[in-house]
């Protein structure tokens, strides 16, 4: 029953870091229909930028945390500016892979400032682990846990209370319309993109403490990012969350109770199953459409 | 579009600075006397193995020097002809094609990685060129193939030395946890083979993702079969993450990692987490820790004040294996008039060379030539290391 439990916690720990990233790519979606596969990466500068700020200039920790997320928000509103709506005809495939072309870029920017190796930083308190029944459940999973459900609450509320909310869900679902009522579809979009990459450094900051980071950390965190978001349904954001820490747990009760070697395999097994029960994910929101 | 071509030209800006030092790199060999020893180097300089090309790209080029310096081989001077592999085994293949039908080298020193260096073998074979490997992989002279000679410690040397310690305390089960690459999966192997020969039994296998950021999962299962010790195996950044794990876990056994973390990094990275562990490794993380009489102490602290005083960067473990293959080779070159047949018969017949990784003793069985000496056991201990004698 011990070993359960710590699987379900070890679930959480990384079920915590995939729903992080998901919400960020559901967002998007959300409001752009766009997946922007440069995600990972502005998890990535999140991660470092806290890094950077918190242990080499000494940064305390919550204007290090609002920094790193207004640095990488700013950088992810220059990519949308500079390659995202200088594009002629936005077809989804040419944005997608304008997206692809920037991680890579990101990536080796990211190798450029901050080397090649990996760097650490310590957990945002310094409790002992929980311990409930005999596992142990780290003091930071609780922070992820806690700040992700804020966050996700904030652009819940966002969403639903808020004109400039809906003014974006307007212009995800159709761009002319919203403009004929004067919505302007082009800073809705600029917004989204500062909302989405903000929401990704969050992730990256709040996940440096348990993961090492690196410039190439991005690539398989946004992979598995985006896995939890298709589980749990593009678009939505509790659905997001679900996602990950399904994924999450799945992953470590397959390492526990199957075997280690066959983890991602287990993971991305099921996410076919239920992908092919539910195509449109577990909270399906509007129609997930096929590219 | 833009975004495209943007990310088209700047990934071209280093294709082309890269195309353009090469040319620089060449164009003195073309215009060079005929008299020099042209050897050429294969180093993962960039890419995901730099931790290991880069220094052993720095050190031969100081080797060359310190050659030059004292005079050369017999009067001719040394030429490196150094080729970035990326780490890449069919960019390897490339540069050594190009080594040995273009540059028309002598011998060759790399590459960095075991992939890359099995690509590879069956080319220096066919051209009958001397080659020595700096990678770690056991099966590079595994069999011996003649042209084939490698100076970075395999990990059947590696794992005896943990299993000798071992011994020592009484363990008897282990479990151990492995990364899930080449590097992991030979020392698993290497773990699972060499056990029953020390009276040691593997409880539970387990395996991690390069990548990942939590293993609390696979030591459960571990903890699950109560083993005397845990030996994670693996290269920067995972194993820190399973020491920090294993505090969390609040496991009491002992933690064994293996020499691929041995570096100060790994100590950076598990920060606390890191104090208590054990692990194998060459001799110059603890150069100054070793006893006055020990054979190598000499030639590594020459080494490392050279390296240190060049580049100004502390050195590192790995750029060793280049530069005992630069000195080996240029031993096997003298009074050979750059005869590869000759030098390739005296790189066999090499023995007592005291090199930064060991002393080597090659034979026509061993194209290696180390013994466990070459490693010595370490204790993480406030921070750094402490040699266990």
């Amino acid at each position: 029953m011990q070993e359960i439990i710590q699987y379900i916690f070890s679930g959480i720990t990384s079920g915590a870091i995939y729903a992080a990233i998901a919400v960020g790519f559901s967002m998007l979606y959300n409001s752009t229909k766009l997946i922007n596969f440069a995600h990972g990466e502005f998890v990535m500068l999140g991660a470092l930028s806290m890094v950077t700020l918190n242990n080499t200039w000494q940064v305390p920790l919550l204007p290090a945390f609002l920094l790193s997320i207004a640095v990488v928000a700013a950088l992810g509103m220059l990519f949308e500016r500079l390659s995202i709506r200088t594009v002629k005809h936005p077809e989804p495939i040419v944005l997608i892979i304008i997206t692809v072309g920037a991680s890579i870029f990101l990536k080796g920017a990211g190798m450029l400032v901050w080397g090649k190796g990996a760097h650490t930083m310590a957990p945002f308190s310094g409790h002992a682990p929980l311990d409930v029944a005999g596992a142990k459940l780290l003091t930071q999973s609780v922070w992820i846990v806690f700040i992700v459900l804020l966050l996700v609450a904030g652009l819940h509320l966002f969403y639903k209370k808020t004109l400039t909310g809906k003014a974006m869900e307007a212009c995800a679902i159709s761009k002319k319309a919203a403009w004929l009522v004067g919505i302007p579809s082009k800073t809705m979009v600029l917004l989204a993109f500062a909302l989405s990459t903000g929401m990704g450094a969050a992730a990256g900051v709040v996940i440096a403490p348990i993961t090492m980071s690196s410039y190439d950390m991005g690539t398989m965190l946004g992979l598995k990012g985006f896995c939890a978001a298709m589980l749990g349904g593009l678009g939505s954001l509790w659905g997001s969350l679900i996602g990950g820490f399904l994924l999450g747990i799945l992953e470590s009760l397959g390492v526990g109770l199957i075997s280690s070697g066959l983890k991602d395999a287990i993971a991305f097994l099921l996410l076919l199953i239920i992908l092919y029960v539910r195509p449109s994910g577990i909270i399906s929101s509007a129609d997930v459409e096929r590219f | 579009m833009n975004a495209c071509t943007k990310a088209l030209k700047v990934s071209l800006i280093p294709a082309l600075a890269a195309v353009v030092f090469l040319a620089f790199s060449i164009s003195p060999a073309s215009a060079s006397a005929a008299d020099t020893y042209k050897i050429g180097g294969i180093f993962a300089v960039t890419g995901p193995a730099s931790f290991l090309g880069d220094p052993e790209k720095k050190s031969m080029e100081m080797a060359v020097d310190q050659i030059n310096a004292a005079g050369g081989v017999n009067g001719h001077k040394l030429e490196a002809v150094i080729y970035d592999t990326e780490g890449d085994p069919s960019k390897t293949v490339m540069s050594v094609s190009k080594l040995i039908n273009k540059d028309n080298v002598i011998a060759i020193i790399g590459p960095s990685r075991t992939p890359t260096t099995l690509a590879v073998v069956p080319m220096v074979k066919k051209a009958r060129i001397p080659f020595i490997s700096c990678a770690a992989g056991n099966k590079i002279v595994e069999p011996v193939k003649p042209w084939v000679f490698k100076t970075a410690q395999s990990d059947i040397l590696a794992v005896a030395s943990i299993y000798q310690h071992m011994k020592k305390q009484d363990v008897k089960k282990i479990g151990i946890i492995t990364v899930g690459n080449a590097f992991g999966e030979s020392g698993k192997e290497q773990l699972l083979e060499q056990a029953s020969e020390y009276g040691i039994q593997v409880v539970s296998s387990q395996s991690f993702g390069g990548k990942d950021s939590d293993m609390t999962a696979q030591l459960t299962k571990i903890r699950k079969e109560e083993p005397d010790a845990i030996v994670c195996w693996g290269t920067n950044p995972g194993p820190a993450v399973v020491a920090k794990n294993v505090e969390q876990l609040g496991l009491e056994m002992p933690l064994y990692q293996s020499h691929g973390v041995a570096s100060p990094k790994f100590i950076e990275l598990a920060g606390k987490a890191a104090e208590g562990i054990l692990l194998p490794t060459g001799k110059i993380l603890v150069a100054d820790l070793l006893a006055e009489a020990d054979p190598q102490k000499a030639v590594l602290s020459d080494y490392i004040d050279a390296y240190e005083a060049r580049y100004k960067t502390s050195v590192s473990g790995f750029g060793g294996y280049a530069y005992d293959a630069v000195h080996l080779l240029a031993k096997a070159m003298k009074n050979t008039d750059g005869d590869q047949n000759q030098i390739r018969e005296n790189l066999e017949n090499t023995s007592g060379h005291v090199g930064v990784s060991g002393t080597f003793n090659f034979s026509e069985q061993d194209h290696n030539g180390l013994a466990p000496d070459a490693f010595v056991m370490v204790k993480i201990n406030n921070g750094t290391w402490q040699l266990i004698r």
